[in-house]
C-alpha cells in the first residue's frame, strides 16, 4: 500500500518538476518574443498545436524524427561503448557523399539492388568517419571528444567543395544558376512515399526496424555484451579477455555507419540530390535524441518523435509570427535544456535529495 | 593531540535507524550509542548492514526513519561535510581516491573540500608528514594513486581521515588488506586515539583484531541488532556464533602426498610496474599440480604485478611462464583464459566486476560466450539466469535478485560473486589474491573448504594473502617474495608467523 502511494507521489513530483521546468524555458523565451515584437502567445499556441492539426504537420514530424533516431541510435552504441562521440554531423555528411556517389555515378540498375547499395555505401562512410576517430582512441589514446569535432569541419568542408566543384550539377553550370548541389538522382531510387501529397518517406519504418535490431544486439548478443563492459568498466572487461581496443574501434565504426544512414535518407527520401546544409544540425540534435532516449535505441524511438515535433513546431511558428530564426532557435534550446535537466533530477537521486531540499528551504517548511 | 576537532563529541546515539533499499531491509529499528573515548566493533555477516549503518552516521545515505543524537540534540547528519564539521571521519571499506591524482592532491582535496579557491599545499604536506612520523606510515606523497597496491591505498585513506582531526573515527574493515604487523600498528594506534579522547567505531570480520582492540560490540544480524554489551564478556568463539548464528571452524589443509608435474612454471620473469619501477625482478616460482601454493609478502613487493603477467594483464619484459607445458608468455588475457586460469583479482570493484552490471551479468563475465549460456553469438537468457541463480545459491550470495547491480551489493558480497565465478569454472590453475577479503567468517570458512576441495580434485591454487594463518592453514608450501623475487619457500606446516615476519621483511636468516 506504502509502496503504490510512492510510486504515485514519484510520478507526480517527476512530472510536476518537467512542467514546470518547461515553464520556465517558455517565460524566458516570452521575453526573447516580446523583444523581437511578436505576440509570444500566439507564437506558443502555433509551435505546440499547429503540427498536429493537419496530416501534413504530423508526416513532417516523422519526415524529422528520422534522421534523429538514426543518429539516436549510433550515439546510445557509443556512448553504451563508453566513447563521447561528438561527430555525427560529420559522419551525416561523409555518408551522404559515399551514397550520392554510388547513386549518381554507378550505371543504372533495378532499384532493389541499387538502394541497398547507396545504403551500404552510406553506412560505409559514416562508419570510416566515425572509424578514424575509434582508431585513434583505441590504438593513440586520442581523446574522442577532439578528434570527433574536428572531423565535423574536415567532413564539412570536402563537402562543401565536392558540392560547389567535382560532383556539382552540371546543368548549373550550363544555366549559368551556380547553386551548390549535384545533380538529381533518378526518381526510382528515391524512398517510398507513403502518403501522397506529403514528404514522409519510409526512412522512419527503416530507423524503428533498426532500433529494434540495435537494441538486441547490444543487450541479446556477445558482442553487445562486450561493447556494454567496455563502457561500463575498462579494466573489468580487459581482465576478463575482451579486446578492448577492437571493441572500441568497433563501436564507432556502428556509430559512425548509423549517422552515415541518417544521410542517406536525407538524400533519399527528402532533398534526393546533395545541397549545402543537408543535415540541419542531426548530428548534434541526435545526441540530445539519444540522451534523452536514456541511451536505450528503444528509449530513442518516442524521443525522436518528441524532437521531431519540437522543429516542426518552431519551423511553422516562425512563418506565423515573422521572428528572426535566431530566435526560434534560442527558444529550442531553451525547451531542450529545460527538458534535460529536469531529466537529471529525475534520474539522479542525489541531485533529487537536494533539490527536494532546497526546495523545503525556500518554502520555509522543515 | 588527535582530536582538534571544533566540537568534541562527548555522546552519540542512533535511534531507532531503520533504512530500506529496493528489496532489503538494510537497517532494521537499530538502537546503538557510544560515548567519548570508546571503541565499539561492529560485527555481522555479509550484508547485515554494518556499512550501511555507518553511511547513515556518516550522512552519505538518510535513515528512512530514526535520528541521530550527538552530545543530547537532534542533529541532522545530511551530507558527508556535515559529518566533517562536527568530527566525523570515515574510512571506507571501498577506497574513496582519485585514481589519477596523487596521494598529497586526494588528502588536499578532503582537507580543504569546502573551500573553493584556496588550497594549501605546503600545509597538506606539512599534515601528511606529521601524521606519517606519528604513526611510522611509510607513503610516498607524490606517488598517484593507481600506481598503489590496496594496502597502500588503504594507508592513505587513514591518512585522509586523521588529517581532518576527527573525533570520532568509523573505520570500514581497515585490516583486511593489512599485513598482521600493519594491523598491530594500526591497533596500537586505535588506542592511542582513544585514550586521547577520541571514539572510534571499528568494523572487522577477524574476531581476534576485534578482541584486542574493542570496549563494546555490537552485533548485527539481517538489519537487526541481534547484541550489544561489553567485549570482555564473551571469547573470540562466542562472537562468531553470536555473529553467524552457528559454530565456525576453519579447516586446515592436511597434508598431502605432492605430484611432481609442474603446471605452472614461471621462469626468470621481469616486468615493469604501474610506478615505472621494475616490480617483478627475475621472479621464478614452479608450482606443482594439485598444491597451494601461499605467496606471503608485504604489500607492493610485486604481488599484484605477479597475478597480472600471470594472467596477461601486465607485459613480461623478459622470462617466460610455462603453463601445463605450453608458452603464455604475453599471449593475451582470453588466450590464457581460455587454457583454463583462474584469477581472482584484488581489486573487487573495478577488475573482478563491473559494478554496472547486475550480479546475473558478472557471474557470465569470462563464460558469456561458451554454450549453453550463448548459442552461436546469441546469449540465452533462460540459461545464464539458470546458471546465475545456482551461483547465488550455493555461495550464499545476498542479493535482492539476479538483476540486481553489483555496486549495490555489500562488499563481502561482491567478493562472493568474484569468487562463486571463478571457482565454478573448475580452473587448472587460479590465482587467487586476498580471495576472502572482506567476508565474514562464515563465508571464509565456505570459501577455504572449496579451496581445499578443488586441491584434492588436482587443481592448483596460488594463492596471495597477507593474511599468514590464512597461507599457514591452506597452503602446501608458502613463498615469501620481497622486492620482485620470491626470497624463499618453506613447507607450509614448518612455517611459524614470526619467522615468515622476518623473511617478509627481507631478512634473510642465514643456516
Ligand atoms: N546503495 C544500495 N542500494 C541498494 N541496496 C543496497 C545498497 N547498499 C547496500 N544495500 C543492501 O543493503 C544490505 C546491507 O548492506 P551493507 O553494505 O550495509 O552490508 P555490510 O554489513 O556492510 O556487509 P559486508 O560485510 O559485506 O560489507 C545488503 O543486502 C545490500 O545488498
Ligand atoms: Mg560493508
Amino acid at each position: 500500500m506504502g509502496n503504490s502511494r510512492r510510486r504515485l507521489q514519484e510520478l507526480t513530483f517527476n512530472v510536476g518538476l518537467t512542467a514546470l521546468s518547461l515553464l520556465l524555458a517558455l517565460v524566458i523565451g516570452a521575453v526573447l518574443f516580446l523583444i523581437a515584437g511578436a505576440n509570444p502567445i500566439k507564437a506558443y499556441g502555433v509551435m505546440f498545436t499547429a503540427p498536429l492539426e493537419d496530416i501534413f504537420g504530423i508526416t513532417e514530424i516523422f519526415v524529422r524524427a528520422a534522421p534523429l533516431l538514426l543518429v539516436a541510435l549510433g550515439i546510445s552504441i557509443s556512448f553504451r561503448s563508453g566513447i563521447l562521440n561528438i561527430g555525427g554531423e560529420g559522419q551525416i555528411l561523409v555518408g551522404a557523399i559515399f551514397g550520392l556517389c554510388i547513386a549518381l555515378y554507378a550505371p543504372p540498375m533495378h532499384w532493389s539492388i541499387m538502394m541497398p547499395l547507396i545504403f551500404a555505401a552510406s553506412f560505409a562512410g559514416g562508419a570510416l568517419w566515425g572509424g578514424i576517430a575509434g582508431w585513434m582512441k583505441a590504438y593513440l589514446n586520442v581523446n574522442e571528444i577532439l578528434s570527433t569535432v574536428m572531423l565535423n569541419y574536415v567532413a564539412i568542408q570536402i563537402y562543401s567543395y565536392l558540392i560547389r566543384g567535382p560532383m556539382m550539377d552540371k546543368q548549373e553550370i550550363v544555366y549559368g544558376t551556380g547553386a551548390s548541389q549535384t545533380a538529381r538522382i533518378a526518381r526510382e531510387y528515391w524512398l517510398a512515399k507513403l502518403i501522397p501529397g506529403a514528404r514522409m518517406h519510409s526512412g522512419m519504418i527503416i530507423a524503428v526496424v533498426l532500433a529494434v535490431i540495435v537494441f538486441f544486439f547490444l543487450w541479446k548478443t556477445i558482442y553487445g555484451y562486450r561493447m556494454r563492459a567496455v563502457g561500463a568498466e575498462i579494466r573489468a572487461s580487459r581482465y576478463a579477455g575482451v579486446n578492448t581496443r577492437w571493441y572500441l574501434l568497433l563501436a564507432m565504426l556502428l556509430a559512425g555507419g548509423f549517422a552515415g544512414l541518417a544521410g542517406a535518407v536525407e538524400v533519399l527520401g527528402v532533398h534526393h540530390r546533395g545541397l549545402e546544409s543537408i543535415s540541419a544540425g542531426y548530428g548534434f540534435s541526435g545526441i540530445v535524441v539519444a540522451l534523452f532516449g536514456g541511451l536505450h535505441p528503444l528509449g530513442a524511438i518516442p524521443a525522436s518523435i518528441i524532437f521531431g515535433l519540437l522543429i516542426v513546431g518552431a519551423d511553422m511558428m516562425q512563418r506565423a509570427v515573422h521572428v528572426p530564426a535566431y530566435i526560434i532557435l534560442a527558444i529550442q534550446g531553451l525547451i531542450i535544456l529545460a527538458i534535460v535537466s529536469s531529466n537529471v533530477f529525475i534520474t539522479k537521486k542525489g541531485m533529487r535529495a537536494k533539490m527536494v531540499k532546497f526546495l523545503g528551504k525556500a518554502t520555509g517548511r522543515k | 593531540m588527535f582530536c582538534n576537532g571544533q566540537m568534541q563529541i562527548e555522546h552519540i546515539e542512533l535511534k531507532n535507524i531503520t533504512k530500506r533499499f529496493p528489496g532489503v531491509l538494510a537497517c532494521d529499528n537499530i538502537n546503538l550509542a557510544l560515548k567519548q573515548g570508546e571503541i565499539l566493533a561492529l560485527l555481522g555477516e555479509n550484508g547485515a548492514g554494518k556499512t550501511t549503518l555507518m553511511n547513515i552516521l556518516y550522512g552519505l545515505y538518510q535513515p528512512d526513519e530514526g535520528e541521530v543524537i550527538v552530545n543530547g540534540r537532534q542533529t541532522a547528519i545530511d551530507s558527508p561535510q556535515k559529518a566533517g564539521a562536527l568530527g566525523i571521519g570515515m574510512v571506507h571499506q571501498h577506497f574513496m581516491l582519485v585514481p589519477n591524482l596523487t596521494v598529497r592532491e586526494n588528502v588536499a582535496l578532503c582537507m580543504f573540500n569546502d573551500r573553493t579557491f584556496h588550497c594549501d599545499i605546503a600545509y597538506v604536506t606539512e599534515t601528511i608528514n606529521r601524521i606519517c612520523t606519528d604513526h611510522r606510515i611509510k607513503i610516498d606523497p607524490d606517488a598517484y594513486i593507481y600506481e598503489l597496491s590496496v594496502g597502500e591505498q588503504q594507508r592513505v585513506e587513514l591518512i585522509k581521515a586523521l588529517s581532518l582531526g576527527a573525533n570520532l573515527l568509523i573505520l570500514d574493515e581497515p585490516t583486511a588488506v593489512l599485513t598482521p604487523q600493519e594491523t598491530d600498528k594500526l591497533i596500537l594506534l586505535l588506542q592511542e586515539m582513544a585514550a586521547s579522547g577520541c571514539s572510534i567505531i571499528f568494523i572487522s570480520h577477524k574476531l581476534n583484531e576485534v578482541k584486542a582492540v574493542s570496549h563494546h560490540v555490537a552485533v548485527l544480524r539481517g538489519g537487526k541488532l541481534v547484541y550489544n554489551g561489553s567485549t570482555d564478556d564473551h571469547t573470540t568463539n562466542e562472537l562468531a556464533s553470536l555473529m553467524a548464528g552457528r559454530d565456525i571452524n576453519l579447516p586446515v589443509a592436511k597434508e598431502k602426498e605432492p605430484s611432481d608435474k609442474i603446471i605452472l612454471d614461471i621462469q626468470n620473469v621481469t616486468a615493469i610496474g604501474d610506478r615505472g619501477t621494475q616490480a617483478l625482478n627475475g621472479l621464478s616460482l614452479a608450482l606443482r599440480k594439485g598444491e597451494i601454493m601461499g605467496i606471503a609478502g608485504v604489500s607492493g613487493n610485486g604481488q599484484s604485478e605477479l597475478a597480472e603477467v600471470i594472467n596477461g594483464i601486465r607485459k613480461v619484459q623478459s622470462g617466460r611462464i610455462l603453463f601445463d607445458g605450453e608458452d603464455i608468455t604475453n599471449r593475451t588475457p582470453q588466450q590464457i583464459i581460455d587454457r583454463r586460469m583462474g584469477y581472482i583479482p584484488a581489486d573487487r570493484l573495478h577488475e573482478g566486476t563491473v559494478a554496472g552490471f547486475s550480479v546475473k551479468e558478472n557471474m557470465i563475465l569470462k563464460d558469456y560466450a561458451r554454450p549453453p549460456l550463448a548459442q552461436a553469438t546469441f546469449l540465452k537468457d533462460r540459461a545464464i539466469c539458470r546458471y546465475a541463480n545456482d551461483l547465488v545459491a550455493k555461495f550464499a550470495i545476498k542479493t535482492p535478485s539476479i538483476d540486481t547491480t553489483c555496486a549495490s551489493l555489500s562488499g563481502g558480497n561482491i567478493q562472493k560473486v568474484i569468487v562463486a565465478r571463478e571457482m565454478n569454472r573448475r580452473p587448472k590453475v587460479l590465482v587467487a589474491v586476498y580471495p576472502t577479503r572482506g567476508l565474514d567468517m562464515g563465508a571464509a570458512e565456505f570459501v577455504h573448504s572449496e579451496l581445499l576441495a578443488a586441491r584434492d580434485k588436482d587443481e592448483t591454487v596460488l594463492l596471495i594473502s597477507e593474511e599468514l594463518e590464512e597461507l599457514i592453514n591452506l597452503s602446501d608450501r608458502i613463498a615469501v617474495i620481497y622486492e620482485g623475487k620470491i626470497l624463499k619457500i618453506i613447507p607450509a606446516k614448518q612455517a611459524q608467523k614470526s619467522a615468515l615476519g622476518l623473511l617478509m621483511a627481507g631478512v634473510q636468516s642465514h643456516g
